[in-house]
């Protein structure tokens, strides 16, 4: 049934269907919402989780891995400077191949400091062994919870996993969303069975010390692990449409991409506004499409390269940026690495940075530049500015 | 899509007019959207909140500049914000206000409504907080949303004589604006 509210809000009632027996988080903007609303759920008698308060990020994670080891499942969210926080943490989680899902309400890097919307936080934690799916809507960010413990717990894969959702654009907007009951949810995501636990009557260590002739290896297979979560999160996907009429059986989503001369390409709650940018477009005769990453690890190559094939040139959006980089954009780079050898070209657009509104007119912008050649670059500069 | 743009001060409950709008317009029907600009939410500085409607899904994220309806809270910020940016021929401006609709230069083609929502709010909610009698005067004047929906979304947000006098408040703001309820 369709209701309407909050985004943030709509996480935590997924959140709660999901069961985790742990709950560790600390509050940071515009996440908090989320987990002000859990810790109602809990001491309202509403969620049968220990809800530890802590105080960091730093150790809200480490909670969360201790929790996770013992054999519980787990939740945390944090954004911005409280993920950064959790670094080490993070790498600790993956390289112990806990399966904790962690949402993330996408905000700038300081400084300067940013309570505003960019993607910035979880592409710098790109290289930490989990898997990140990007949310457009309050619907895909709610579905994302109940398939990502689904993918993360899969004893074929055993990774930790983000749910990105641009912060404030998703975290704090009313809109509609279906909101399925608890039986469906249990229907789709069994409760946690852990490959191991730490048990006092079978004593095991986990994330030990690992010599040179150990380490290389763990580190294969977690890069394993996490190409085999391409397949998972497809199948986890398709399984999602038969028990919820949603289904997510791609890591892309392509929009208007038939016989596309201009593809753009972007994550996040961006990629409304494009469709309607697109649309507007196809309504002028441009034939311009759009290519959704859902997935940005592990990263979906094949599919990108399919998905574009044909077309003459592609602007990647990047809610980043990585300094010094030729190219700019994080995304960019990997849509490029796609499509090597292929002549098509590929250029990146740094764009929305610390919350600067995006508008249908600067996606049409953003086309023209890489239909005349020109990208690598920042878009929309004030430059009185500079 | 229809769009509507709230201009007020923080602390006026302009995010909550928002939101509130949104929830009656989805009860009313149609699908909704509301968000706030995302100031630094200081008391007394100027805030913004927008809210869509639309027969379809709305995909759009970005901010609204061409507004078909606009709220002004507090007529004190027509002197410090554009609050009249982008209005075009057939949109609707909601001003609190003691004057009437003359007294405001706004684009041509645009309808002024008026209203003294902050004396509504004062004489029944006894401080002048102005949202609820403006929800009021905005189902009045536009027709995005019906007032039984506006009753039942404030009855959800407030509890007990709270509720009930947030209702009454837009129901005044609701008939003053020549809503038959």
């Amino acid at each position: 049934m369709m209701e309407i509210m909050e985004g943030s809000h709509a996480v935590a009632e997924a959140v709660k269907r999901c069961r985790p027996g742990v709950v560790s988080a600390y509050p940071i903007t515009p996440q908090t919402h989320i987990v002000e609303r859990l810790a109602d759920f809990v001491a309202d008698g509403e969620m049968e989780s220990d809800y530890l308060t802590v105080d960091s990020e730093f150790s809200a994670l480490s909670a969360c891995v201790g929790a996770s080891a013992a054999g519980s499942r787990v939740y945390s969210s944090t954004s911005s400077q409280g993920l950064i926080l959790m670094a080490e943490v993070c790498f600790n989680a993956s390289g112990m191949r806990l399966p904790i899902v962690m949402s993330i309400a996408n905000r700038a890097l300081g400084a300067p400091l940013s309570i505003w919307n960019d993607q910035q936080d979880s592409i710098a934690m790109r290289d930490s062994g989990w898997f990140q799916l990007y949310a457009e809507d309050v619907q895909e960010l709610v579905d994302y919870h109940f398939l990502s413990y689904r993918v993360a717990e899969d004893h074929n894969i055993l990774l930790p996993g983000f749910v990105c959702f641009d912060g404030f654009i998703l975290s704090h907007t009313y809109e509609p969303v279906d909101i399925p009951d608890q039986e469906t949810v249990d229907a789709y995501l069994p409760a946690f069975d852990p490959y191991q636990k730490l048990d006092a009557n079978d004593p095991i260590s986990m994330g030990m010390y690992a010599t040179p002739d150990y380490y290389m290896e763990f580190r294969y297979e977690l890069d394993r692990a996490m190409e085999r979560a391409a397949g998972a999160i497809e199948d986890a996907g398709r399984a999602f449409g038969e028990h919820f009429g949603r289904e997510y059986g791609s890591l892309a989503e392509a929009y208007r991409m038939d016989d596309a001369d201009t593809a753009l390409v972007a994550m996040g709650s961006i990629c409304g506004t494009v469709k309607d940018a697109v649309d507007e477009m196809r309504d002028a005769g441009r034939k311009v499409g759009l290519l959704k990453l859902r997935s940005f690890r592990p990263f979906p190559k094949a599919e990108v390269a399919r998905a574009l094939d044909g077309v003459a040139a592609v602007a990647v959006l990047d809610k980043n940026i990585s300094p010094g980089m030729a190219m700019k954009g994080a995304v960019g780079l990997e849509v490029r690495d796609a499509l090597w050898k292929t002549g098509i070209d590929v250029y990146s657009y740094v764009i929305g940075l610390g919350g600067r509104d995006v508008r249908r007119k600067d996606i049409a912008a953003v086309a023209d530049l890489a239909e005349s050649g020109r990208g690598d670059m920042f878009y929309g500069l004030r430059e009185e500015l500079i | 899509m229809r769009e509507l743009r709230i201009h007020g001060r923080g602390g006026q409950g302009s995010v909550t007019a928002a939101e509130l709008i949104a929830v009656a317009a989805f009860k009313s029907g149609v699908y909704s959207q509301a968000f706030p600009a995302f100031g630094v939410e200081r008391r007394g500085a100027p805030v913004q909140a927008f809210v869509r409607f639309s027969d379809s899904k709305i995909r759009l994220r970005s901010q609204v500049y061409e507004p078909d309806y606009i709220i002004v809270q507090d007529s004190t910020l027509i002197k410090d914000v554009n609050v009249f940016a982008g209005l075009k021929e057939g949109s609707i401006a909601i001003i609190n206000t003691e004057k009437g609709g003359d007294a405001f230069d706004v684009p041509p083609g645009v309808r002024v409504v008026t209203l003294d929502a902050t004396r509504i709010a004062l004489e029944v909610l006894g401080i002048p907080i102005t949202n609820t009698s403006l929800m009021g005067a905005f189902a009045a004047a536009t027709g995005e949303i019906e007032f039984p929906a506006l009753e039942e979304a404030l009855g959800e947000r407030f509890s007990g004589p709270l509720a009930e006098k947030n209702i009454e408040a837009a129901r005044r703001a609701f008939a003053a604006v020549g809503g038959g309820a």
